[in-house]
């Protein structure tokens, strides 16, 4: 077992409740005594995993955005992946994600997303986004759900022989799909500005 | 474009003015979290993506309307006091004040917008209103995302909704967070059970200076822990609403104090007034403990209402980036507990001594008032 801050032989393993949730951290002795976790009395351990040194909360003593969560804690709950699983875009692996809690990019979600649902259960009020959806993807969002809609009702109509409502279908579904891919060719025509083609 | 002379100079608008429980609750804050797609978060992003990124967003927020003539600087261009003071004003994160090459911060000079480019997320835009307000500061920034996503693609999924550095940001990327006084809660024990309370029903309570029950100044941050799953204005009603009830908590136990405890209330505000126009050596956390009972005594009436503003301001200028960039120098921690003790002695001289002939007035008026109901 390493060393949750450097990569030397853990020897101080520390658990603490916090809101509730169970954080885990294991330390070497250096790092223990440079975090002050030797005296229980002005040690939190979210403190600690945030990186918020004594000093510097002496000097800047002000708040952070950041949420009490163990960041590692997070990350260490997906084990059903191989450490070396990397992302392609950005070459992120599943072993920095499991030692920093944060990803490399957007497209990291799409290779570290499996198991990522039990987590964001236990993290989050649901697993789905309800929310401000931006403009861009309104359009795509609602004709997404519309094609599978269709497809489901063409299977349907396959399984019982409608043929007639099935050619009808099929009819719908390649015009939306003629749609979509003017959709998107219009937006790929009108680039934002950080989307370098 | 301002400088930073001229931004630090002026007062922020939240410091100005007070609104509907502006006493209690002092100010509203709403975050949102945004990334490109296409881009590696700046956390992971080398140095040259970062700068690339940075020189496509950093344009898109200086034009925006609500940005006119703001502040706007790559963080390499600022001083680490400089940095530290724009923490201290609750502008830039802690974490973006580590941050030098490839990011930046945007602010307009009522200091009521605040965007961070490339801290964990690509953007961090925050926005900061008076007293409890937590809507019109979503309204305020809502516009500007939408205004932002017309010119830059946000990483987004239909599933998860926005797509951010850490898990616990998905979905809205939205922190709604309030400021609150409570120190007659304080006073009176009463504080840990609320923060409990609050804890239970997932949200974080935060002091001024981040962990621990017992917050300096009486100031407690309390915020949503969950992002994704609900509508924004969900998150912000739920939070409102403990807002509205921690603050009728602070209300009552005040009253209580003021009724049953006239001694001890009086004595505590007696002391700060008289140690914070008299001492000579003044070191931070006392003086932020000290000056919250003064402003407890402003709220009930023992002093002129006026001196809420002073208050406030005084509380920025006397934290540790703020003296040494008057100073121009590095201060060490005893100059700064003199300097400190200079200011306050200096800004609360027209302070009258404390008349609590008002406050127990009130109270009757206050008492009679609930017995009709």
């Amino acid at each position: 077992m390493t060393c949750d801050l450097c990569d030397e032989k853990a020897s101080v393993f520390l658990t603490q409740i916090v809101d509730g949730q169970m954080q885990k951290v294991n330390l070497c002795e250096t790092c223990a005594q440079a975090k002050g976790v030797t005296d229980p009395t002005g040690f939190a351990l979210a403190d600690l995993l945030l990186g918020v040194g004594e000093e510097e909360k002496e000097d800047l003593e002000l708040e952070t955005d950041d949420l009490p969560v163990s960041a590692p804690a997070v990350a260490a709950e997906f084990t059903d992946l191989d450490e070396n699983t990397s992302c392609q875009a950005c070459g992120f692996t599943h072993a920095q994600f499991k030692k920093a809690g944060r990803l490399g990019c957007s497209k990291c979600y799409q290779i570290f997303g499996a198991g990522l649902d039990s987590l964001l259960k236990a993290m989050h009020k649901g697993t789905h986004h309800i929310g401000k959806v931006p403009k861009r993807h309104q359009a795509v969002v609602e004709q997404r759900d519309e094609l599978d809609n269709l497809r489901m009702q063409l299977e349907d109509a396959v399984t019982r022989e409608a043929f007639e409502k099935a050619a009808s279908l099929r009819d719908q579904i390649l015009k939306l799909e003629a749609e979509m891919a003017q959709l998107a060719a219009d937006q790929a025509a009108n680039p934002p500005a950080n989307v370098v083609s | 474009m301002i400088r930073f002379d001229t931004l630090l100079e002026s007062p922020a608008d939240w410091m100005r003015q007070g609104t509907s429980h502006g006493d209690i609750v002092v100010t509203s804050r709403i975050r949102l979290a945004r990334n490109l797609v296409d881009h590696a978060f700046p956390g992971w992003g080398r140095k040259q993506e970062n700068e690339a990124t940075l020189r496509v967003i950093q344009p898109m927020v200086e034009s925006l309307p609500q940005l006119e003539n703001a502040f706007s600087r790559h963080l390499n261009k600022l001083t680490a006091i400089q940095k530290q003071a724009l923490v201290e004003r609750h502008l830039i994160s802690r974490e973006h004040a580590a941050r030098a090459a490839g990011s930046a911060a945007v602010m307009n000079q009522a200091q009521s917008i605040s965007i961070m480019i490339n801290e964990e997320d690509h953007l961090r835009m925050q926005s900061i209103q008076p007293g409890l307000a937590l809507r019109e500061s979503y309204q305020i920034l809502n516009e500007i995302d939408t205004e932002l996503e017309q010119s830059l693609e946000f990483a987004f999924d239909k599933q998860l909704g926005f797509l951010t550095a850490c898990p616990t940001n998905l979905g809205t990327g939205l922190r709604a967070s309030a400021m609150l006084h409570l120190p007659a809660l304080m006073l009176s024990d009463q504080v840990n059970q609320v923060i409990q309370a609050v804890n239970k029903i997932g949200l974080a309570v935060r002091g001024l200076y981040g962990e621990g029950t017992e917050a300096l100044g009486n100031l407690f941050q309390i915020s949503n822990q969950t992002t994704l799953g609900d509508r924004e204005l969900e998150i912000i009603a739920r939070l409102q609403k403990v807002i509205e009830q921690i603050v009728n908590h602070e209300k009552n136990a005040r009253k209580k104090l003021l009724s049953d405890n006239t001694t001890t209330l009086c004595d505590q505000v007696g002391r700060a007034f008289a140690l914070l126009r008299h001492a000579h050596v003044m070191p931070s956390k006392e003086a932020l403990n000290l000056t919250s009972m003064l402003r407890l005594g402003v709220d009930l009436k023992f002093f002129p209402a006026e001196f809420t503003v002073v208050l406030e301001s005084l509380l920025m200028e006397i934290q540790p980036a703020h003296l040494q960039i008057r100073a121009d120098r590095k201060l060490p921690t005893q100059e700064r507990d003199e300097m400190r003790s200079q200011i306050i002695r200096d800004r609360l001289k027209s302070l009258p001594e404390p008349d609590i002939s008002n406050a127990l007035q009130s109270l009757d008026e206050g008492s009679t008032n609930s017995t009709e109901e």
